[in-house]
């Protein structure tokens, strides 16, 4: 086994230290490790404390508590602040402010500049993360100009010049519509798939946790279920307790089986959960 | 039922006479009938945005005419404003619209444009705050203070203290958990149930539209391609996968059901429905197998 | 206003012999005409400049159209500028004209003439540099120009990175002005009636929200520039380098050879 990507132990953290809020803490004694190219969808209500975790995955924040570890760094150790910044990638909710100059691929190329990277190695990675995600065609263009889910993928493709490791999306679908939707998750599946990359994404949306290998819930600053989506979204009550929706599929076969039929939780695509029907409907007649 | 707002041949063209000129919607003939509730779904630029902007008389027809209460809503500056009232629109995003010192001031913004004395106001800001279900302490608040949800609904508020006959929301969960999500949504149907107001719903998620709404509008490049009852709309999967726009995950359930050869009602669009149809199948079928 | 103008879509790509060369150059050529400009005194210096800038309107396909649109907005401040030369230049001979007080002499008609066609010159020669370069070209442009005075300690490159992110953000704010406009609007807000001080107090629902989401926005953008490894200019590369070809250099020395010979044409003028 290699080491994992990112790594917390007794993880622990208050905005006390850095604005005057209340000294409660939003992180609690948290244990994670996440594995290279393993997908990690994070879910939890607002104020579970899952955006406050991805801060820390590159050193946005400090523990308060514990410690954390990107690919065996430490992320207190202020020297290492750059790799750890190029291993881990980050991605947020609005696509707008994380856009940095007014032409596509000007754009692209601010982190690699940043990092000093030789100009026509910069020129070679920024072609590259245009055409992972699918802009290349629009490389003159003004961000201003392109759709919702068009400039959240050039907010990916400028993470992707840095050609990091791990590509930690914080709710990055919120904001756009089914079709932008479709086309950011299409990319970071890809990328995980193809490149390799790890991907932790934390999102609202169950149909969006359903694509991980790995599901993470969160509440009150600390893991209340983690596993496969399959056997995560077996916890209905739990989840919704939780202040959390299971997919309809799901919610479907959850009823049938309050009503006393036996039918596995485990089915989460629609052709799946239609199976499952139709292989009740044939016990029941035969 | 009677027509509230009426669209007849409504065209809006941005930067008409430039070369950037674009159609936004062409030729539209919209309905919405009083006391409905009524769902909108369409893509970005499909034109719902430009079309509920005309229904508060915020933006005027390039062609085609608008009427609240059979009334051209452009025949007077007068009757311009009314509509502004009588037709509450709720943008996306809203809490970014808050300004004032506290919520009680931000809510009472609406009202007091409308000109109406104190005591009015001030029944309508805590009636208003009640149907979002803001606390009196929050009141005094800044605005700038509360939480991401809190902030939404005093926003929604500050439209609902207008009193309007017919309140329109545009993507009113955008961005929310799901808990904040339902509790807007409960929100809504509180007025709608307790004024007995007009509620036109955009949305993206069909899931939503379907659990809430009476009626669907969906729109697709400028135009109405398709509207009727959910049961109906839903019904037409095929139209609406190749407009991009897709069906409830339950309704696809059933859709795979179907091409397995079962027969289901395939125009069943919620998880409520969805059980109680497969019950009752089921129940009909252990009947039979008991004979 | 200028600024407001660049990113309103007032470059116009293309990929002619002007739009191909180094931003550098078209600052400095820029420069080296304004100064020829201000070293003109005859009808004679005048029309060479005026066929210059026409020679380059017509390299650069941008259309005479374009180039007098963008000085519309300007035309006041330039015709209060010549009124003013008309009536407070005195000439030495019998006033042309009497207006009450107002004397006109033929000089002042004359400077007049020269400043408003110096004023409409110097306008269309820095249009004609927006049009065809790209604002992160000219932004870059000026940076590297400026790039000796790093050495003085001064922020060029703090300057640069401000200039771009105005660039890139002045489009984003005017569509959320507008969406915070229309919403005000239909809460009953009035923009545009009232006396002046209604309207500046107007103005309040829609400053205190837009100010309030410019916040967050520098926020989120500084923790986003952050998490792209920015730490300042220290140390940065740059994909795009700028490498003078030889026409490049042409264009530099014609515009040196135009300053130094409209300034003999000037001093030794007809």
């Amino acid at each position: 086994m290699t080491d994992p990507i990112i790594k917390t132990e007794a993880l622990s953290f208050s905005y006390e230290a850095y604005e005057s809020h209340s000294g409660e803490l939003v992180l609690r004694g948290l244990d994670l490790s996440i594995a290279q190219g393993d997908f990690v969808a994070l879910l939890g209500h607002n104020g579970s404390g899952k955006s406050t975790l991805a801060k820390h995955m590159n050193a946005i924040l400090l523990p308060t508590g514990g410690a954390v570890w990107v690919d065996g760094m430490q992320t207190a150790d202020e020297d290492l602040l750059l790799d750890i910044r190029r291993t881990v990638g980050m991605v947020f909710q609005n696509p707008d402010n994380q856009i940095v100059y007014n032409v596509v691929e000007e754009d692209v190329a601010f982190a690699p500049e940043n990092l000093g990277v030789p100009s026509e190695e910069i020129r070679a990675r920024v072609d590259e993360a245009l055409r992972q995600v699918g802009l290349y065609e629009y490389r003159k263009h003004a961000p201003h100009l392109l759709s919702g889910g068009q400039k959240q993928r050039l907010a990916i493709a400028g993470i992707l010049a840095m050609r990091p490791r791990c590509l930690v999306l914080d709710e990055p679908t919120a904001m756009l519509d089914p079709i932008g939707r479709g086309e950011v998750l299409q990319t970071v599946t890809q990328l995980n798939q193809t490149a390799g990359v790890t991907v932790v994404l934390i999102t609202h949306h169950m149909d969006e946790a359903a694509l991980a290998n790995r599901l993470i819930v969160m509440s009150k600053g600390q893991i209340a279920l983690d596993g496969p989506p399959r056997a995560v979204f077996q916890h209905v009550e739990q989840l919704r307790a939780l202040g959390l929706a299971v997919p309809e599929t799901v919610a479907l076969l959850w009823e049938l089986r309050q009503s006393g039929y036996d039918v596995p939780l485990d089915a989460i695509s629609t052709e799946e959960c239609a199976a499952v029907i139709a292989r009740l409907f044939a016990n029941q007649s035969g | 039922m009677d027509a509230i707002i009426e669209t007849h041949k409504l065209t809006h063209i941005y930067s008409g006479g430039t070369p950037f000129a674009r159609t936004a919607i062409s030729e539209v003939d919209f309905i919405a009938y009083s006391g409905e509730y009524l769902g909108i779904i369409g893509h970005t630029g499909s034109g719902k945005s430009t079309l509920i902007q005309h229904l508060n008389g915020l933006l005027k027809p390039t062609s085609g005419t608008v009427t609240f209460a059979g009334q051209d809503i452009w025949q007077s500056k007068a009757k311009t404003r009314e509509t502004r009232f009588q037709v509450g629109l709720v943008f996306q995003y809203p809490e970014y619209q808050l300004f004032e010192e506290t919520v009680y001031k931000d809510i009472a913004f609406g009202p007091k444009n409308m000109g109406l004395d104190e005591a009015e106001i001030d029944r309508r800001v805590r009636n208003a705050a009640a149907f979002v279900k803001l606390e009196d302490a929050l009141l005094t608040q800044s605005p700038f203070d509360l939480s991401g949800g809190e902030k939404r609904r005093a926003a929604i508020a500050g439209v609902i203290a207008m009193e309007p006959s017919v309140l329109v929301l545009d993507e009113p969960t955008a961005g929310l958990d799901p808990v904040g999500s339902e509790e807007i949504l409960a929100n809504i149907k509180e007025y709608h149930r307790a004024k007995n107001a007009t509620i036109i719903l955009v949305s993206h998620s069909m899931e939503d539209v379907a659990r809430m709404v009476d009626r669907v509008v969906v729109m697709h490049e400028g135009n109405i391609p398709l509207s009727g009852a959910p049961k109906e709309v839903f019904a037409q999967g095929a139209l609406l996968e190749q407009i991009g726009l897709g069906v409830p995950q339950v309704t696809r359930v059933f859709q795979h059901l179907r091409a397995l050869g079962l027969d289901v009602d395939p125009s069943v669009y919620t998880v409520e429905q969805a059980k109680g149809a497969l019950l009752s199948t089921l129940a009909g079928r252990g009947a039979g197998h008991g004979d | 206003m200028a600024i407001k103008d660049i990113t309103l879509g007032q470059y116009f790509p293309g990929d002619t012999f002007i739009h191909r060369l180094d931003p550098r150059i078209k600052i400095i050529f820029v420069i080296l005409f304004i100064i020829a400009l201000f070293l003109c005194q005859n009808v004679l210096t005048y029309a060479i400049l005026a066929a210059i800038l026409v020679a380059e309107i017509l390299i650069s396909k941008v259309g005479f159209k374009a180039v007098l649109r963008g000085m519309r907005p300007i035309l006041l401040v330039v015709a209060i500028t010549a009124v003013l030369n008309l009536f407070y230049t005195k000439g030495e001979g019998e006033p042309l004209l009497t207006l009450w007080k107002l004397e006109i002499y033929a000089e002042g008609v004359r400077s007049a003439c020269y400043i408003l066609v110096r004023i409409a010159m110097l306008i269309a020669c820095t249009f004609l540099l927006t049009y065809t370069t790209s604002p992160m070209l000219l932004t870059d442009g000026i940076e590297s120009l400026l790039s000796p005075l790093k050495k003085l300690k001064a922020p060029v490159h703090e300057l640069a990175m401000m200039m771009a992110i105005a660039l890139r953000f002045i489009p984003t704010l005017i569509e959320e002005t507008d969406k915070i406009m229309s919403a005000q609007k239909a809460r009953g807000a009035e923009f545009d009636t009232g006396s002046l001080l209604q309207k500046a107090k107007a103005l309040i629902p829609l400053l205190i929200p837009l100010f309030v989401s410019s916040f967050r926005r520098a926020n989120e953008l500084a923790i986003a520039m952050e998490c792209r490894c920015y730490h300042g200019g220290e140390g940065r590369t740059k994909m795009r380098q700028f490498r003078l070809r030889a026409a490049d250099i042409s264009v530099l020395l014609f515009g040196l050879v135009m300053v130094v010979g409209i300034g003999t044409l000037g001093h030794f003028g007809f």
